[in-house]
């Protein structure tokens, strides 16, 4: 972590569902320009923790910095203005709106100017979201919907792109093509927050990674020191580890 | 063959009627989770302010423009005042509210104003027939026709071409997501019943136009027919609403046809029997594919998740 103030900063999260602690004091955070992996089996916690930063479920925490700016308080809505954006588990594209329809939602928070240009750097990233413009986005495969799931998310030019299982589900060829994607957006500089059950090939492309077990982190490194410690990385899966 | 075209015309305007309606309540159950049985005051509400414009010598134009905007704020101040209290509550608690808003409604009309009809005086040219060859057409059914699809136009491109109206439309499927756009809860649900509110007032000016007069009880038969059609054409899907409106009306007028004088006093009965054969056919209604989801039983199922209000605590460390 570079001496400057980090993007997105995460101290002491905790999600309960009625009695149950879906997230244990997680802290973490992501600097401007990192792609950043939550790793861990399911039900470990990592949805809970990408919608608790988005503002869809409640949480506790000591702080949730974003910019230097404490967004605990903030809804939804405001925190996709402050440059929140997330891709959620699923995809939960809009069926029966068009994929232009969808994308001009992901951009409602911006001007018309400035939304034309995410059109085209949305339409340049994903040229089958071009191609099938006017198309029912629930007529689309489910490769081409989860492209439309991240671009819509980067229609409103987010700071930190929080994407949730951008794999799942997805044919191995498919998957290619979406890990490919990040790649470059990684290279155009986008901060994203990533979470998988994809480890190996998510560490190919993040720059550091935490891996969490029932609800707790319980391994953390840059990508190299993960992919080493595989045998820790097992053990975690298991329950054994940490 | 002039008696058919006649009915059709007949039904159409009937329909166009119906179908403005249940899109007012099908937008605010369909992003709500609410069957607005409050709707048919609104309509009442409308002819109030109608008669009360007129009285205060007020062209028919202005005084309409004047209802219709009344039925728009009274709806925004339900949601406001009786809903959004209740956001997030259960399907059985939604309904019992808007039955109690409606009856509160009803008692205030009949103790605050009259509980006797109030005549409104229809511009004249609205009662005359024009004739095209051998049918004569009564202008205010034509009206009613035009109207009403100059209103669901409007309704469409607001719904088709505007940010606002295409998160009206996605938060029918998914209204968390919808915030997740960063897009305001509260502005889309006030739109919804700001809308309806404006489509209920479009409605009570030609119920009113075509029977002359406003009492307290005069948004019940239209509210019930609308919630028929709306059940009808599917519930949660908007353009369910107009397919059931238009195919109620034709059921209707049909039988108003055909039926031999004796059974006219089973109009109803017969109507409903075709309504119910409908249904048992296509539970989901007659709009839309096999998800039923969207249909009778949507009415049953869990609504609108909590929506825009979130606590965050801070955690002591």
């Amino acid at each position: 972590m570079t001496s400057e103030e980090p993007l997105l900063a995460v101290e002491n999260l905790a999600v309960k569902y009625g009695p149950i602690a879906a997230v244990k004091d997680i802290s973490f955070e992501i600097g401007r320009g990192e792609i950043v992996a939550l790793l861990g089996p399911n039900g470990a916690g990592k949805t809970s923790t990408l919608n608790a930063i988005s503002g869809l479920i409640e949480s506790q925490a000591t702080s949730i910095r974003f910019q230097g700016v404490d967004i605990r308080r903030d809804r939804v809505e405001a925190r996709v203005r402050k440059g929140i954006a997330l891709s959620p588990e699923g995809r939960q594209i809009f069926g029966e709106l068009t994929v232009a329809e969808n994308l001009r939602l992901g951009g409602a928070t911006r001007s018309r100017s400035e939304r034309e240009e995410s059109y085209a750097n949305v339409y340049e990233l994903f040229p089958i979201l071009w191609e099938r413009k006017e198309q029912y986005a629930g007529t689309l495969s489910g490769g081409q919907q989860q492209q439309l799931a991240i671009g819509r998310a980067l229609m409103s030019a987010p700071q930190v792109l929080l994407l949730d299982e951008p794999s799942l589900g997805l044919a191995p060829r498919i998957v290619d093509v979406i890990f490919d994607l990040i790649a470059l957006l990684r290279e155009r500089g986008v901060t994203i927050l990533i979470v998988e059950q994809n480890v190996s090939r998510t560490l190919e492309i993040a720059d550091r990674g935490y891996v969490l077990e029932g609800g707790k982190v319980v391994l953390s490194g840059n990508s190299e020191e993960l992919q080493s410690a595989d045998a820790d990385l097992i053990g975690a899966y298991l329950g054994i580890g940490g | 063959m002039v008696e058919v075209i006649q009915q059709v015309i007949n039904a159409l305007s009937l329909g166009g009627i119906y179908a403005i309606l249940g899109l007012g309540l099908a937008m605010v159950f369909s992003i709500f989770g609410l069957i607005n049985f409050a709707h048919g005051e609104l309509m009442t509400i409308a002819g109030y302010v109608l008669f009360a414009g007129l009285a205060f010598g007020l062209p028919f134009a202005a005084a309409t423009l004047l209802a219709v905007v009344a039925a728009t704020i009274s709806a925004v101040l339900m949601e406001r005042v009786a809903f959004r209290p209740l956001r997030g509550a259960s399907v059985p608690t939604l309904l019992l509210a808007s039955l109690a808003v409606s009856i509160i409604l009803k008692v205030l009309f009949q103790t605050l104003i009259t509980s006797r009809a109030l005549p409104i005086a229809i511009p004249e040219v609205l009662g005359r027939s024009v004739h095209i060859g051998p049918v004569s057409f009564p202008v205010m059914q034509l009206v009613a026709i035009v109207v009403s699809v100059l209103l669901l136009l409007g309704l469409n491109a607001l719904l088709k071409r505007t940010t606002l109206g295409i998160a009206m439309r996605a938060a029918a499927t998914n209204f968390p997501i919808v915030r997740l756009m960063g897009i305001n809860a509260n502005r889309v649900i006030v739109s919804a019943f700001a809308a309806s509110g404006f489509l209920a007032g479009g409605a009570a000016i030609l119920w009113i136009s075509m029977r002359g007069s406003v009492d307290p009880m005069m948004g019940l038969l239209p509210m019930f027919k609308a919630f028929i059609a709306v059940i009808l054409g599917g519930l949660g899907r908007l353009s369910g609403a107009v397919v059931g409106g238009f195919v109620l009306a034709g059921i209707e007028v049909t039988f108003q046809v055909l039926l031999p004088a004796g059974l006219a006093q089973y109009q109803d009965a017969f109507i409903f029997l075709i309504v119910i054969l409908l249904l048992t056919w296509r539970p989901q209604g007659l709009v839309g594919g096999s998800d039923s989801e969207k249909g009778v039983k949507a009415l049953l199922r869990p609504l609108v998740k909590k929506a825009p209000v979130q606590k965050e605590s801070v955690q002591q460390s």
